[in-house]
């Protein structure tokens, strides 16, 4: 079957300072799945999504968006960061918040209307939060934080979406809330991408899956891939999971 | 000179006039572009950059050999931006964090142009003299010519601000996603700093290095008090900036000239105290009140429900009960039995007491009630 690739990595290799954070990635994501990046802690996971969205700079390698660089097909792509990522006494509100997810759209100068307004008021509603469109965003939950970083990106109204732990601090019911919303994103056709680390969740919760610690451990559908074996490579402790399937 | 005096005054008295627009000018900029840098979280960089324009003052005069504010601005000018982005040079190429960055540029500018500063003062020129004043400012020095150009400059500044409002919004709220809209990150962090280091230059020769980082933090930090909104707190800011200049310039003036530039810094710290006791959202005063009135509350309802779960054991709700089993009870009071007789919700009489209907239903209802007060917030 032809697969049509949303996005190519080829040869990726990042560091900060002298130690690689990423060494030598190959990857091939292709669309429409739900895909989660699962490894330990400093596996490089945030790093593989920054440089893909060109935060960072690579050392080498190079990423494609359906064949071009990120660049080229920035209003494909939208970015869910980690909540902890920015200082969320920050003065603005929520429906503010979701707003700024128009601006890349809009481009430079150019200010949000009616238009951007309305888009920004579905994307609340979607996801629970209209009731607190005008809540200074302090005064959130950290859950309903989440919620208002997954309506941002959703108002980009993306091909592809890179969520950073959107399940990291938040409850049970705000768990479901979003899990619904990227299932939503698969049905119509979007890829979504997902910094996991909850992995009795991801056969549940995805049909795709990559095993990341610095390297590349293994990458494909979870009923194939999502194995003890895998765990073990890329945990390195004689890793057992219960699949629920 | 009294202060209706000086009220008076400057309305005619023409250096007067000049140097109270000249400061009020000042603080409205400087209050501005202090709220970037107070929510960019770099309210330090300010205080290094100040101190750092020191030695471009010193060798502008030394090249010159008279005293020419416009040659010292630019000389503060260069000398600021030098330190700025050695700051930057070193926070992004070592292992050292902003902090010490700061501190070590601040201190190696600040202590050469101290050197250069005493260097001059040996020198048989007599032109020299007063030059020391652009440690601790002097507003009298103010000149038409240089309230001009701080007219202009607020006035580019503000046209640039509204132009990149939105992305400026973006940058300070969140850098990294607002690079993967496709924005110039660089682009707008320069733009930022830059003003932040015009805004300081302009302010040296009337508030001085030393204190000059206040003016920029201060009306800020006050601001951000009263709003949870950006626009009304960089305008808010601007506000306090303004009449801690105004305010500053008058006590100094009617009190036998009191030094201008510490005067105007204590006024704008007067704005924050004032700020952080008696604004209405985050201040202390109301928070403490906020906090005690719903102890209180919280208090007397749990007393109430607990004579609920003992009312509610009789068929006749109202059946008089003996105060005395309320002992076992932590946090009943006499005080809060009155207070809930002056309710209505209960009734005492001598050492009995009894519910009323109206209690009655109040405690029975007061979980579903503190849930959903909770949720109307």
């Amino acid at each position: 079957m032809e697969e049509k690739i949303a996005v190519q990595i080829d040869d990726l290799t990042v560091a900060y300072n002298y130690k690689p954070v990423l060494w030598d990635i190959d990857l091939a994501i292709p669309e429409g799945v739900l895909m989660a990046i699962v490894g330990p802690n400093g596996a490089g996971k945030s790093t593989l999504i920054k440089s893909i969205l060109d935060i960072i700079k690579p050392i080498a390698g190079s990423t494609k968006i359906y064949g071009k660089s990120y660049k080229k097909q920035r209003s494909l792509v939208a970015y869910v960061p980690q909540k902890g990522s920015v200082d969320w006494d920050f003065p603005t509100t929520a429906l503010d918040v979701v707003m700024m997810g128009t601006y890349g759209s809009l481009g430079w100068i150019k200010r949000p209307g009616q238009k951007e307004k309305k888009a920004a008021l579905e994307a609340l509603e979607k996801v629970g939060m209209l009731s607190f469109k005008h809540r200074q965003i302090s005064q959130l939950s950290g859950g309903q934080q989440q919620r208002i970083f997954l309506a941002r990106a959703l108002v980009q109204n993306a091909s592809i979406y890179f969520m950073d732990e959107p399940f990291q601090g938040v409850d049970a019911t705000t768990e479901k809330a979003i899990i619904n919303i990227l299932k939503e994103l698969r049905k119509a056709g979007k890829t979504v991408i997902v910094v996991h680390h909850d992995l009795q969740t991801v056969p549940e919760y995805f049909d795709w899956v990559t095993f990341l610690n610095v390297k590349k451990i293994a990458t494909g559908p979870v009923k194939d891939i999502f194995n003890d074996d895998n765990l073990t490579k890329t945990y390195g402790i004689n890793y057992k999971v219960s699949i629920k399937q | 000179m009294d202060l209706q005096e000086y009220i008076e005054l400057v309305f005619t008295d023409y250096t007067l006039r000049t140097i109270t627009l000249g400061t009020a000018i000042l603080g409205a900029i400087c209050g501005m572009l202090g709220s970037f840098a107070v929510l960019r979280k770099q309210s330090l960089l300010g205080d290094a950059i100040s101190h750092a324009a020191l030695p471009g003052i010193a060798i502008a005069f030394l090249v010159l050999g008279t005293k020419n504010s416009a040659a010292f601005l630019l000389g503060a000018l260069v000398s600021g931006l030098i330190g700025t982005f050695w700051i930057r040079g070193i926070t992004r190429k070592t292992h050292l964090k902003s902090d010490t960055a700061l501190g070590l540029i601040l201190s190696l500018f600040f202590g050469f142009g101290m050197l250069l500063l005493t260097y001059i003062q040996k020198q048989p020129n007599a032109n020299q003299a007063g030059l020391e004043s652009y440690l601790f400012g002097q507003a009298a020095t103010l000149l038409e010519s240089d309230v001009w150009l701080m007219i202009i400059v607020t006035g580019i500044s503000l046209v640039i601000l509204l132009l990149f409002w939105k992305e400026l919004k973006l940058l300070l709220f969140d850098p990294e996603y607002t690079k993967t809209l496709g924005f110039n990150t660089k682009f707008l962090d320069i733009l930022i700093t830059t003003f932040i280091v015009v805004a300081i230059v302009l302010g040296l020769q009337t508030v001085g290095v030393v204190l000059m980082s206040a003016m920029l933090l201060a009306p800020a930090a006050a601001a951000r008090q009263w709003t949870n909104n950006l626009a009304i707190m960089v305008i808010l800011a601007a506000i306090f900036g303004a009449s801690s200049g105004v305010l500053g310039t008058a006590i100094s003036a009617s009190h036998n000239n009191l030094s201008t530039g510490p005067v105007i810094v204590l006024v704008a710290g007067a704005f924050v105290l004032i700020s952080f006791v008696f604004s209405p959202g985050r201040g202390l005063l109301f928070r403490e009140i906020r906090f005690r009135k719903n102890r209180n509350d919280l208090q007397l309802h749990k007393t109430l429900s607990f004579m609920y779960d003992i009312a509610s054991t009789h068929e006749d709700i109202s059946h008089p009960h003996a105060i005395k089993i309320l002992n076992n009870f932590q946090g009943f009071t006499r005080k809060s039995l009155q207070k809930l007789e002056d309710k209505n919700y209960i009734k005492v009489h001598g050492n009995m007491w009894s519910m009323t209907a109206s209690g009655f239903h109040t405690a029975a209802n007061l979980y579903n009630q503190l849930v959903k007060a909770e949720e109307d917030e």
